[in-house]
Order: C-alpha cells, then structure tokens, then sequence
C-alpha cells in the first residue's frame, strides 16, 4: 500500500503543476491542454487510441526479444571467441556512435513504411547495452565458480551456458532494465520518420490538426506503456533471480 | 612414481604475471596424509594448488605434476563458493547436476552428507539465507560428495568468525580423516592444528622448505607447550620469509 501512494503522491502532484501552470500563465488549450481534456480524449478516442497502441507495442516488444537475442548471441560470441574480440567491439562501439536519428530514414527506405524499419530501431537502440551488460557479467563470473567447473571438468561450452550465463544475469537484468526505458524511443522514432500507424504516427498527425489533447494522450499511453514494461521487467528478474541482490 | 605418494611435482617452471613463481620446483605429497602450505599472501601457495588441480595449465612453462593413477580431486575454497541459482540440495549433488546425472541415489546421500554437517534443518533454504559458516558446511558437504582421494583446500575457513572457524575445522578433521589433503593457509595455528607436515614457501621465485611433521590424530590442540613453541617458530619464520621477499 506505501509502495502505491509512493507512485500516486508524485502522479498527483504532476497534475496539479501541470493544471498550475495552465491557470498561472493563462496559457490557450492548443499549447498545452488542461489534463481533464487529455482525459476526456482517452476517454472518446478510446478505439483510435488502442489501434495505434498495439502497433507501437508490438514494435517495442519484438524489438526488446529480438534486440536480446542479438545482444546475447553477441556477447556469447565475444566471450567464447577471444580473437575476434577486438575486431568486433570497436564496431559495437561505433554502432553507439552514430545517432540513430540520422539513420532513421535510411532504414524506413531499406525496411520500408511498415513494422519492420521500427522493429530494426528498437534492436539498434537496445543492442549495445544489453551486449555490453551480458558480457560484462559473463565475463565478471567470480573466480571460485569458474575453478569449480574446471575441476569437474565442464567443456568450455558447458561452463558458458551452465556456469558463466547462469552468473551473468543480475547483469543482464541490468541492461534490460535499461533497454525496456529506452525500446520505445527506437519505435516511436521509426514512425515519426515514416509511418502509417503507431503513437509516433498517431501524435505526429494529430500535432499537424492542431489535436494537441489527442496529442498527449498518446504520448500519456506512452508514458503508462514504458513504465508498464519497466516495472513488468523489474518483477520477473525479481521473481526470477532473486539471489541477484543478495550477491555482493 | 614412489608408491606412498599421491602427488608428485617435478622440476615445475611456472611465469605468473611476468613473473618467474616457480623455477624448478619439486614437491611431493605423502597419500593420507594432510599437508599445510604457508605462506604470507601472494606467495604463490593458490597457484601451487591450482596446478595440482591442473587449472593452471596455461602458465606453466616446464615440468611436470604428476598424479597416483585413480587420483579424483575435490576442491573446497573460500566462502561463496555455491551456486546461488541453485538449491543447497542441488548445490552439494553440483557435479552430477552439472553432468545432467542427477539421480534418487545422488539426492540420498546428498541428504546423508547434509545431516553429517548439521545442516539437514537447511534443505529447502536458499544459499543467499545461510551465514557464512553454513555456506561452508553445504561445500564441505559437496566436496565430501565427489567420493574424491584427494581433497585440495584454499584457505577455508579464512573468512569466518573465530567460533564457526574452530567448529568447522573439527568438523572437517572428523570428515576428511581418510584423505589426502592438502591446505593452503597463512594462519600457522591452523596449519598445526589440521596438517601432519607443514610447509612454509619461501618467495619468489617461490621454495618450499619442511618446517614440521607431526605425529597423533588430527585435529591437533594447541596446549601444550611444543606445539605453542611451533606456532612461534612458525609465525617467526614466515616473517623472516616475507621479509627477505621485501629486500
């Protein structure tokens, strides 16, 4: 119950800022609506709002599962494949490098207008922390549980996908938790650059009709979404490695 | 091989760090028998024992360790030494759960071998719920499940509370009393106390010199008054050692 008014006290106080601001600076509704008509939107655009709310959501999902099956693969890669270690993190760090902004359109024009150019999004965004997570964990594996599989004699292979996997996820847990913040970003981006569905699309089209509640009622369901996932993502890595905390 | 020994290190060349540790280095170890390594820290004593596990395969430049034939070893090290994705259960049958031969026999004596280190109250706990002497109770568990002859132990008990420490190393005396071990420690009042010959290693590169043999059941108590002169003679010994190094 302390957990909940811990989210609700800051949720209301937002609101009255929002709905101060509003009052104080008398500002019109087309700059910043008051909540109660962003309310009203979700309320009556209910089925619009849904539609392109699943679109994004796919997006964002098969981006994170697919964005963490490359990042594993990747980091399993390094590990296990010392000599091309150094061959392949200077091109991890240069995917970082380049702002994903300014590829956005090229990858609208190789994966076109639909799921496909967000979905490569998302995984571009989420690839290097949760590889660089992964591997720093797989790599971090304390020194007595590595000398255990030795002396009972565990192939390499064994002891990554037995041993050093198993150790590495408090810190993949980590990375997702970070990747899950920042998935929608690669999706909504995806469909401001070229879209016909999605809240990216959704907002972009109604900020053009001067629909600045509809606007926000999309970037609401946005909010409500990423903190969805956030918190969702926090409870199965509790629920599911709960000695993680009690490591150190 | 000399039949008495189950362990024979010859003329073994070891770099570490850029570093030559071991130069010619020739050590042997006696079959049911417990024999201390002592040492300051970063003498060289873990990596002496890792090469007898042959964990250290990759550094060492010459020689040899050989191993009597029919030789299994079991390792126990420091504390947090268990898997904690795993059940303590899960944790002492490790190698036949890490070997997908997991079995009704293997959970039976897991469960026998909990109950000898007064920790069958504990089956259904998590490893991150056990203290620190608990932990050691479970991996002395899972090292006497291995069936091994040879039991390589690295400084044990050295991150427990001086209580837990004395009950654990009586236990593990009681436990172990048919093996071969070997201890790496740098406390010589634990090396008398569980050890028939006790070593001091000399550094870098590194020598090993017979301080002590000692006669009568393990584990021995320190009251009287040789064994107190021992410990003194031990403790001045490795501080002559250590600075040597330093010079």
């Amino acid at each position: 119950m302390r957990k909940f008014f811990n989210v609700l006290i800051p949720i209301i106080f937002l609101f009255i800022l929002w709905q101060s601001v509003i009052v104080i600076f008398d500002l019109p509704h087309y700059i910043l609506p008051e909540p109660k008509d962003v309310f009203f939107q979700l309320i009556n655009q209910y089925s619009l709002l849904w539609e392109h709310t699943q679109t994004t959501l796919i997006e964002i999902i098969l981006g994170i599962v697919l964005g963490c099956f490359f990042g594993l693969g990747s980091a399993f890669v390094l590990l296990y494949f010392k000599r091309i270690e150094k061959y392949l993190l200077p091109i991890l760090v240069i995917s970082q490098a380049i702002p994903v902004f300014a590829i956005a359109p090229l990858l609208v024009l190789w994966f076109g207008y639909g799921m496909a150019s967000k979905i490569v999004m998302t995984i571009i965004i989420i690839y290097f922390p949760i590889t660089t997570a992964c591997y720093d964990g797989l790599k971090n594996t304390p020194k007595q549980w590595l000398q255990l599989a030795q002396t009972y004699k565990l192939t390499p292979l064994q002891t990554l996908f037995k041993v050093q996997f198993r150790a590495s996820l408090p810190s993949i847990a980590s990375g997702l938790k970070i990747a899950v913040c920042i998935a929608p970003i690669g999706a909504v981006i995806g469909e401001w650059v070229g879209s016909s569905k999605g809240l990216g699309y959704l907002m972009l089209h109604a900020n053009a009709r001067m629909q600045i509640d509809l606007m926000f009622s999309a970037l609401f369901i946005l909010i409500i979404m990423t903190l969805s996932i956030y918190f969702l993502t926090n409870y199965l890595t509790r629920k599911f490695i709960p000695w993680a905390s009690h490591l150190h | 091989m000399n039949k008495n020994y189950i362990a024979q290190i010859q003329n073994l060349n070891l770099d570490f760090k850029g570093k030559k540790l071991f130069k010619n280095l020739n050590f042997d170890i006696l079959e049911n028998r417990s024999t201390a390594l002592l040492g300051t820290s970063g003498v060289g004593k873990s990596t002496l024992l890792r090469c007898i596990a042959n964990l250290e395969t990759k550094n060492i430049s010459d020689g040899k360790i050989v191993l009597k034939e029919g030789t299994n070893i079991a390792w126990l090290s420091q504390e947090n030494s268990l898997y904690p994705w795993l059940s303590i259960l899960d944790n002492v049958q490790l190698y036949y759960h890490l070997k997908g031969s997991k079995s009704s026999q293997t959970l039976q004596k897991a469960k026998e071998l909990l109950s000898q280190v007064n920790m069958s109250e504990h089956y259904d706990k998590k490893t991150y719920e056990l203290s620190g002497g608990q932990k050691q109770r479970v991996a002395l568990a899972r090292t006497l499940m291995q069936d091994a002859n040879l039991i390589l132990m690295d400084e044990p008990f050295s991150a427990l509370d001086a209580i837990t420490k004395i009950q654990l190393q009586d236990l593990t005396c009681t436990l172990l009393k048919d093996k071969t071990v070997i201890l790496v420690t740098h406390d010589p009042q634990e090396a008398i106390k569980l050890a028939n010959h006790i070593y001091i290693l000399k550094n870098q590169p590194v020598h090993i010199e017979e301080v002590a043999s000692l006669q009568g059941s393990l584990p021995h108590q320190i009251s009287n008054e040789k064994l107190w002169n021992l410990q003194e003679d031990l403790i001045s010994k490795i501080q002559e050692k250590h600075k040597e190094s330093e010079i």
